[in-house]
């Protein structure tokens, strides 16, 4: 038994009771007062003979005494302050960061950043702020926790938490003699005056090992998570994931495509029924829906454009728009089949054809009927898929119209130019296949 | 110091009498956490509250491996006994806040004998509280998303929902009432840790010694506790409000009939008020019979504490005609329809349960008599909580039940999990209590000692 004075306990008994006195290095002298009001009296006493490294004890805060011991206020409410402020600028810092700024998020229309709905979580970081520093400040502001001390080797001093009045001056301050302060308390009205020494053991005024083995070990293993999760970001894993309940994960349900022994033919999907037709898919017009004339007996590609579209201007430009979305990349901005695609294949080495929908020398676009042109953008043609799934009929048709147009202006004359708009037009040299 | 002078002997007399005093304050406390064995009435109670918290514990067990379908939740009454529970659980923590930080503000000295117990009741009870919203999650292991941290699936919470206030507001006030509890608790526990040293029980005072950090009680200490405790409770006062406005606003800022109206924060605010104190001296007044505390938590205490519950009962019964006339006032169909079917609908009899208990009970108290008789305010007390619990049941129940279609009309029953939950909370806090009834300083010591006429002995006018 070494660290007697690590433990709270109050040293000063061996392991079987009997009281023992090291008599180490003079800490103090302590004195015990009757009542609060003599301990008053005699902290104004030790204060005016100008000792400054002194306290008082009691079970309860005694009033009064911090005039007559000459304690000034505590910073602590100017911290506290400080803490709360850091605590509404924060929670207004991360609601903004969060919801307006990292990721806006549209929830009902309302604004990212609106300060009336943002008042209560800053109001709640301020007063968790303030209250943290009013806790933590306070403890480190008194210099605690400390479980040991030298006081606590004095019998009377473990009675301050129950009943007891006492006045503590510490051998270190300037005005302490070891003959003349003990008069000074007794005189004050002492009822006892005591030296407390220090143990003479250094070892025992230091944490004991246990406990500091304790702390390291206790960080270390608490540590261990963030370890693992340092790793898991820089470094790559085949496995899959733990599934801790895996009814979340794995559901029994089929999803689309799967096969499934329920039905005959082993689908998990179920087509149509035959002989019905799904809401809004009767399409029923084959000149709007399928580019075919059905005027004689056995249906060919239409010359004509469907009575449902006004052939004018707005349709050419309609056309023209999805005509650079859908199909230039390949077929280019003039049709002659050299989009950015085909330039970029050849650049690199390889082949990609696209037809030249305005060749007049090979006139197959410009021969089809425009029932031919919905049909191929709609279905597809040689290696080219179909669109049908991305563009509407309409749009198809306008871009059939906006087609047209390009062979049209890709093959024309001056005499193509209305008379009063050829002065200054100059036509190009045909570009060479 | 010896000297034959008449008045020096009698002022050692009364010095004599005051540490006696002192003395005796320590003693009366610290015998319960002190006595070899434990009362024989606290062990059959523990046992109880031990089994009840059992079978709590089985119902997470099956409800985390199954489902909160487990309980009688629908879609249409997606909220029922889980949110009552939390609302009428951190209604009761309230009470404990308010006694140790509005009554401290207020210098109401009466309070010392009974804000301890009143704020560990607090933490207890929103312990209780905040399994329900993690429970009802579903997956309570994700309820950390909750938490605003850099994540890989770029989420960050919703900060405009009330329901991420009610996740600041709740863990704020655990927190901010653990530490203030725990802080109040340093110097008494200080007193163990030299009790039991004086007693030679090193294990003892190694336990209460690190849980008190050295307290040595020096005036230096002293002075910066008292600071920090006056400003933590005036953090508290603002803090405890706030909690329960915000718990409001989960309902108030909804659109549902019944739920949509700004009188929601007062008067839950009133409300929890109400049912804390009721649940305080539930507790404490078989307690203070039973340690022997009828001198520290004197009848005085126990009737003003009556006058408050008369206060807010009737603060309570205000709101729920405030409720009723604007119901008919907005001129509102479908608030109309809600309040009728309060009252008339198939929860009928819950909605009178709620009035009676709520409104009618507390009138009692207007009778000195009845403020003086500590049994019939323990059977007052618990017919105010069965009353404050029908409150929150009534409220979110039936306006669920009946909102604004009636294809969405559902009726609401709990399951066996339901009830088996809340006995399963109801044990926990228990067993919470008795365990810090047993081991911890269940009164105030310091301030006791500090609130009496002796604190003032020898003192020069």
């Amino acid at each position: 038994m070494t660290d007697h004075t690590h433990d709270p306990v109050g040293p000063g008994h061996d392991d079987d009771g009997h009281a023992i006195r090291h008599d180490g290095r003079l800490y103090g002298v302590l004195a015990e007062y009757d009542t609060p009001g003599e301990l008053i009296e005699a902290a104004r006493k030790v204060r005016d003979a100008g000792f400054t490294e002194f306290d008082c004890y009691s079970p309860f805060p005694v009033h009064g005494i911090d005039e007559a011991m000459g304690i000034k206020r505590t910073i602590l409410p100017v911290l506290i302050f400080g803490g709360g402020f850091a605590g509404t600028c924060g929670g207004l810092l991360l609601q903004w960061w969060c919801n307006a700024y990292s990721w806006p998020w549209n929830i009902s229309g309302k604004p990212t950043w609106s300060i009336p709905a943002n008042i209560p979580i800053a109001f709640e970081t301020t007063i968790l702020l303030a209250v943290f520093t009013s806790f933590f400040g306070m403890w480190i502001l008194n210099k605690l926790p400390q479980v040991w001390h030298p006081f606590f080797r004095n019998e009377r001093f473990n009675h301050v938490t129950d009943d007891a009045f006492l006045l503590g001056i510490e051998a270190r301050d300037r005005r302490f003699d070891a003959e003349a302060t003990p008069k000074l308390l007794t005189d004050a009205g002492a009822i006892g005056v005591e030296n407390v020494y220090l143990d003479p053991d250094p070892a025992s005024r230091q944490m004991p090992k246990w406990i500091a083995a304790f702390i390291v070990a206790s960080t270390a293993f608490a540590l261990i998570p963030f370890a693992i999760a340092a790793k898991a970001r820089t470094s790559h894993s085949a496995e899959p994931h733990m599934h801790i309940f895996p009814d979340m994960d794995f559901q029994p349900k089929y999803k689309s495509d799967q096969a499934m022994d329920l039905f005959a033919d082993g689908r998990e999907n179920r087509g149509e029924l035959a002989g019905t037709i799904a809401r809004g898919s009767l399409n029923a017009d084959d000149l709007f829906y399928r580019g075919l004339d059905r005027s004689d007996s056995g249906g060919a590609w239409t010359t004509k454009f469907p009575a449902q579209l006004d052939v004018n201007e707005q349709l050419v430009k309609r056309g023209k728009n999805r005509y650079e979305i859908y199909c230039a990349p390949c077929h280019g901005f003039d049709g002659r089949g050299a989009g950015a695609i085909p330039q970029r294949v050849a650049a690199t080495g390889g082949v990609w054809l696209a037809r030249n929908l305005v060749d007049a020398s090979n006139p197959v676009a410009i021969h089809m009927p425009n029932g031919q042109l919905f049909n191929t953008i709609s279905n597809g043609y040689n290696t080219m898929m179909g669109y049908a799934a991305q563009i509407p009929h309409a749009d198809r048709w306008a871009i059939v119209l906006y087609v047209r147009a390009l062979q049209r202006s890709q093959n024309a004359s001056l005499e193509d130019v209305p008379p009063d708009h050829r002065s200054g037009m100059q036509m190009p040299e045909a570009p060479t296949p | 110091m010896s000297t034959t002078d008449a008045t020096v002997a009698s002022h050692h007399a009364d010095a004599g009498k005051a540490r006696e005093a002192f003395r005796s304050v320590t003693r009366d406390v610290a015998w319960i956490a002190e006595a070899p064995k434990p009362h024989k009435l606290w062990l059959a109670v523990l046992a109880v509250a031990l089994v009840m918290f059992g079978i709590g514990l089985y119902c997470i067990y099956v409800l985390v491996t199954t489902g909160i379908g487990v309980w009688g939740n629908s879609n249409t009454v997606d909220w029922a006994w889980d949110i009552t529970n939390f609302v009428w659980w951190i209604g009761i923590g309230h009470a404990g806040t308010l006694i140790s930080a509005v009554l401290y503000l207020t210098r109401q000295t009466w309070r010392v004998s009974i804000n301890r117990s009143a704020e560990a009741m607090t933490i207890f009870a929103v312990m209780c509280a905040g399994l329900f919203p993690l429970l009802h999650t579903g997956r309570p292991w994700f309820a950390w998303w909750m938490i605003p941290h850099p994540n890989d699936m770029q989420m960050w919470p919703q900060f405009r929902s009330p329901l991420m206030w009610d996740v600041f507001a709740v863990t704020t006030y655990m927190l901010t009432s653990i530490l203030f509890w725990y802080m109040g608790m340093v110097p008494d526990l200080a007193t163990f840790r030299d009790r039991w040293a004086a007693k030679g029980d090193k294990l003892r005072a190694i336990i209460y010694g690190t849980l008190s950090l050295g307290w040595r009680g020096s005036a230096r200490q002293w002075h910066r506790y008292e600071r920090a405790y006056l400003i933590l409770a005036g953090l508290a006062t603002p803090l405890v409000f706030s909690v329960h406005s915000v718990v409001s606003f989960d309902f108030a800022t909804s659109q549902l009939p019944g739920w949509h109206t700004t009188i929601f924060p007062p008067y839950f605010v009133a409300g929890a008020i109400f049912s804390g104190f009721a649940m305080v001296f539930t507790l404490l007044i078989p307690a203070r019979h039973l340690f022997n505390l009828k001198h520290i938590i004197k009848d005085e205490h126990v009737e003003a504490a009556c006058k408050i519950m008369l206060g807010t009962g009737m603060m309570v019964g205000l709101a729920y005609a405030t409720e009723f006339f604007i119901a008919w006032y907005s001129g509102n169909l479908f608030e109309g329809f809600t309040f009728i079917n309060r009252a008339f609908g198939p929860f009928w009899w819950a909605y009178f349960l709620m009035v009676g208990c709520n409104v009618l009970v507390p009138q009692a108290f207007w009778f000195k008599k009845v403020r003086r008789t500590p049994v019939a305010i323990f059977f007052l007390c618990i017919l105010i909580n069965v009353g404050m619990w029908f409150e929150r049941f009534v409220i979110i129940a039936t306006s669920l039940a009946r909102s604004f279609l009636p294809a969405q009309w559902s009726e609401y029953s709990p399951t066996r999990y339901d009830i088996g939950l809340f006995i399963g909370t109801l044990g926990l806090f228990f067993t919470l209590f008795l365990l810090f009834f047993r081991y911890a300083p269940v009164i105030a010591i310091s301030e006791v000692k500090g609130a009496m006429p002796e604190a003032h002995a020898g003192k020069k006018h």
